[in-house]
């Protein structure tokens, strides 16, 4: 076939009549001469018979793969492939990572402000990722009041959700404790962005978390970020002050500036709210079992 | 006045010899940006070319930023030959990393085509590597780095070669117009960022305001895509938001300008150099013939408007017979941006530049629901299947499963029942569809029903007036060399997950491919390239034209990259002549960095075959 091509004589025959029509006439398309195939009947190129693409593929097997790599002729074998494995990482192989902070922020509250973070980073694959979450809570002046630190394995399973499995250690308040968790994260239908997983401490106290956001874009910068999150427990775990049922829950609402994708300043309110024994426990501590609080913060990612 | 000395200068580069009368005409209303570039490519006349790759700066609409050029230039210099020569292409590395140069579109020896890895180990650093094959074809090409990402950064140029006889496409004038992006963030910032959040560089998502604006989907639509996980706007991933579109190298304000005299016939050889940018060419004004398409000539088509592919080239001619400017206009398809060039009589001269046309929204067509017909499937009706299969999935269901998930018949059922209307069934991600794509995560979607899109406008120009290229258009002038029947057909699928930014043929990335694409030498192949992704994909075949299967028998055209249209398909007939192995992949530098690539391996049938 190469050969035809090479052989150039095909090119160069009807191209000259080409060129002479194309300037004896520049206004309107020039017509082409031999080897022209009735224009109307494009697939009857030649005697009527079709030819070419017009003709139906046949059924014949594929062959045999190819067992070794044709520039290894050429070239050292073991420079190929040492290239060769690089080229193959590079496309499709290769390792990322992202540190975001949903929630960094300044929270204005009756007797005495606060703060709190919700953060995640990962690194690995498209598959397979170590993330490292942490979120939590404290008042200017007291310290952190909550906060934990998770360590999961992040493995996709679909196009939207990764299952993860590690530990979570909760800092404070005292005691400390540390859980083994198995959850789902991903991007449900909607464009929810969902969160959840259970804990199961050494002691055998079972908790588990659901949480999601949305992102509502009023204009391309603009975003109105809705978002939930529940905590629930099997038993009570009154040293941490949790009683078992639906222990509390927090819904906000973010509305943040994106000056940058990365980096978008955000004012919102948050109503946070424990619920049956969880809110008995905290009553008979003298806490508060709701609360409204205005946030300012950051979100961020790099 | 040093302006008018560059000008008179550049004039006489320009026009040399023609003694054209300088004449200084430049009223204020007419300048925008630079009073214009005239300033040819540098070209490096054949057979013999020495080419240098180092580090530069570029300077576009007055800003500088770094860059990779050839001999000093962005793009490099117009490499000139003849068919029939003996191309000696001595290309020195001055970076501190691998390159590579791949000839585009030239069918030579595949030791000689550039891809470090498949067809030699690469150009080492400060070191030098001579390419050398025979010129067995004439037209329009181009050349760029196959090496990591240094394509984004300026590594391309033009290649012409010129036939061995006469012209067969006479003009009196002719004009390279490499078309391409730019971005002064380095390309592996732009690959994090995509893997981070697909959605990055997307500015023209879907918002309240707009839906408000009435420039969006209507609510119900909007649910229903929602319910899908698909976004309308996402037409091209890396955009305007962060990409100078360049003409030879220069920004729209700096107004690259080519001459022409009133009455010439002017053709323009079009090469779209970009990394990640499909564009929308038109010059208001002037109707273009398309005479040539990827180097090899076509049946003369008149056109308006036609959109050029990332890797592909268009030979057009143009014959202005005003005394006046006309704007170049190369718009990306996502409308983010526009190129944009001058064709003048004289220097300084500046047509009006038009807006950017409103933003494409994808189509269900654009899912692969084609074969549904326009008028059962269009918006309203199978929105509203779409939104009642969405409510029995709750987001506070957690669903580790996605509702669309064939392969749990449990959960898919009921929230299918909406999208099944009849045969072959409606799902999403029906790897039943697609029995040859690996079910993995790197699958988003597959087409329920593709159709061959091969007869449409590409994305963005459904609505435009005027005459717009279709693929169908295009014709051979001369008979395909081979007409031979395929002995077999092959079915590749384009496979993509946009939220984790993944892409891939057949759903198989190519870090994780365990055997290439297999023929035999001389063997005639059709092959089916199935888009199951919502984004077009200029597919590229190293070595190789093929003949796209559009109903013109064997004046096929032959390409050496086609565009494949979100949820299409496209078709072609292949002779695989050339032994060796060779690259394939979609040319959006980005998706194939991600995985879209395969090997293909030719072998002599006698013998092992291996």
């Amino acid at each position: 076939m190469r050969a035809a091509l090479l052989a150039g004589a095909a090119w160069l025959l009807p191209a000259a009549a080409y060129g002479q029509a194309m300037e004896h006439d520049h206004a309107s398309p020039p017509s082409v001469e031999a080897p022209a195939a009735p224009e109307d009947n494009p697939h009857a190129a030649h005697g009527g018979e079709p030819s070419g693409t017009a003709l139906p593929a046949g059924t014949a097997p594929p062959p045999a793969v190819a067992k070794n790599w044709a520039a290894d002729a050429y070239h050292d074998p073991a420079e190929m492939g040492r290239v060769r494995a690089s080229l193959w990482k590079e496309h499709g192989g290769a390792s990322f990572s992202q540190i975001l902070f949903n929630l960094a922020e300044y929270q204005v509250r009756k007797g005495g402000d606060g703060f709190r973070w919700d953060g995640k980073g990962w690194f690995g694959t498209d598959i397979d990722r170590l993330v490292i979450k942490s979120e939590g809570e404290g008042r200017f002046g007291d310290g952190v009041e909550s906060a934990e630190v998770q360590a999961v394995y992040s493995r996709a399973i679909d196009p939207y959700f990764n299952l993860q499995a590690g530990i979570r250690h909760h800092v404070s308040p005292n005691p400390s404790r540390t859980y083994a968790t198995l959850g789902v994260e991903g991007l449900a239908p909607y464009w929810f962005e969902v969160e959840a997983a259970v804990f199961l401490s050494a002691k055998g106290d079972v908790l588990a978390r659901i949480e999601g956001y949305y992102d509502q874009r009023i204009t391309q910068r603009l975003i109105l970020q809705p978002r939930v999150e529940f905590n629930l427990a099997a038993q009570d775990v009154r040293e941490n002050g949790i009683g078992s049922g639906l222990s509390d829950a927090e819904l906000g609402l973010r509305l943040r500036y994106e000056i940058r994708r990365e980096f978008a300043p955000y004012v919102g309110i948050s109503y946070d709210r424990s619920f049956g024994d969880t809110a008995r426990l905290a009553r008979r501590s003298g806490e508060e079992t709701a609360a409204t609080r205005l946030v300012a913060g950051v979100r961020a990612w790099f | 006045m040093t302006v008018l000395d560059r000008r008179t200068l550049l004039k006489g580069a320009a026009l040399a010899g023609t003694g054209l009368a300088l004449t200084p005409w430049l009223p204020a209303w007419a300048q925008t940006g630079s009073a214009g570039i005239v300033k040819p490519l540098p070209t490096m006349l054949g057979p013999d070319v020495a080419l240098r790759i180092a580090h530069q700066m570029i300077t576009i609409d007055g800003r500088s930023s770094h860059a990779i050029g050839i001999n000093g230039t962005i793009p490099g210099p117009l490499i000139r030959l003849r068919q029939g020569q003996v191309a000696r292409l001595v290309v020195t590395n001055d970076l501190d990393e691998d390159s590579s140069i791949h000839w585009h579109g030239l069918l030579v020896p595949f030791q000689m085509d550039g891809v470090p890895g498949i067809s030699f180990p690469g150009i080492k650093p400060r070191s030098t590597f001579t390419y050398e094959f025979p010129l067995i074809q004439s037209g329009t090409y181009w050349y760029h780095s196959h090496s990591g990402l240094q394509e984004q950064m300026g590594h391309y140029g033009p290649i012409v070669i010129d036939p061995a006889g006469e012209d067969p496409i006479a003009s009196d004038r002719e004009h390279v117009i490499v078309l391409s992006d730019y971005s002064p963030l380095h390309p592996h910032a732009i690959f994090r960022k995509l893997k981070q959040m697909g959605g990055y560089f997307n500015y023209q998502k879907q918002t309240l305001a707009g839906m408000l604006g009435g420039r969006d989907q209507p609510a119900k639509e909007r649910m229903a895509w929602g319910g899908m996980r698909m976004d309308p706007t996402d037409i091209s991933d890396v955009t305007g938001s962060t990409y100078r579109y360049l003409v030879n190298g220069h920004g729209p304000s700096d107004n690259w300008t080519a001459l022409f005299r009133v009455g010439e016939t002017v053709r323009l050889r079009f090469i779209n150099a970009s990394a990640m940018t499909i564009f929308n060419v038109r010059i208001p004004g002037l109707t273009m013939t398309v005479v040539q398409a990827d180097g090899l000539p076509v049946r003369p088509v008149t056109v308006d408007e036609f959109q050029i592919t990332v890797a592909e080239t268009f030979d057009v001619i143009v014959t202005p017979s005003e005394d006046r400017a006309f704007t170049l206009v190369a718009e990306s398809v996502d409308r983010s941006g526009m190129a944009r060039a001058t064709l003048a009589p004289r220097e300084g001269m500046a047509a009006e530049v038009p807006a950017l046309h409103a933003r494409p929204l994808a189509t269900m067509k654009d899912m692969g629901m084609g074969a549904m017909g326009a008028g059962a499937m269009d918006h309203g009706a199978m929105g509203h299947d779409m939104a009642a299969m969405g409510e029995s999935a709750p987001a506070a269901e957690i669903p580790v499963f996605d509702p669309s998930h064939p392969e749990d018949p449990a959960q898919a059922g009921d929230a299918m029942a909406g999208m099944n209307h009849g045969a072959g069934g409606m799902g999403m991600r029906d790897f039943a569809n697609a029995p040859g794509v690996k079910k993995s995560p790197t699958v988003q979607t597959i087409s329920p029903m593709p159709v061959d899109r091969t007869g449409e406008r590409g994305q963005g120009l459904e609505g435009v007036e005027g005459t717009v290229l279709t693929y169908r258009d295009l014709m051979a002038v001369h008979r395909n060399p081979d007409v031979r029947a395929p002995g077999r057909s092959l079915e590749i699928h384009l496979t993509g997950n946009m939220e984790r930014y993944m892409w891939a043929f057949d759903g198989v990335k190519f870090n994780e491919i365990t055997a290439p694409i297999s023929f035999v030498q001389d063997e005639r192949v059709r092959v089916t390239l199935v888009n199951d992704t919502m984004m077009a994909h200029p597919i590229h075949l190293h070595g190789h034209y093929f003949e796209l299967v559009t109903g013109h028998g064997d004046y096929a055209p032959r390409k050496h990259t086609v565009n494949v249209l979100p949820g299409g398909k496209v078709t072609f007939d292949v002779t695989m002549d050339a032994p060796g192995d060779w690259a394939f992949h979609c040319h959006l530098l980005y998706h194939m960095h991600a995985g879209m690539m395969q090997v293909v391996s030719v072998r002599a049938a006698a013998g092992d075959g291996a």
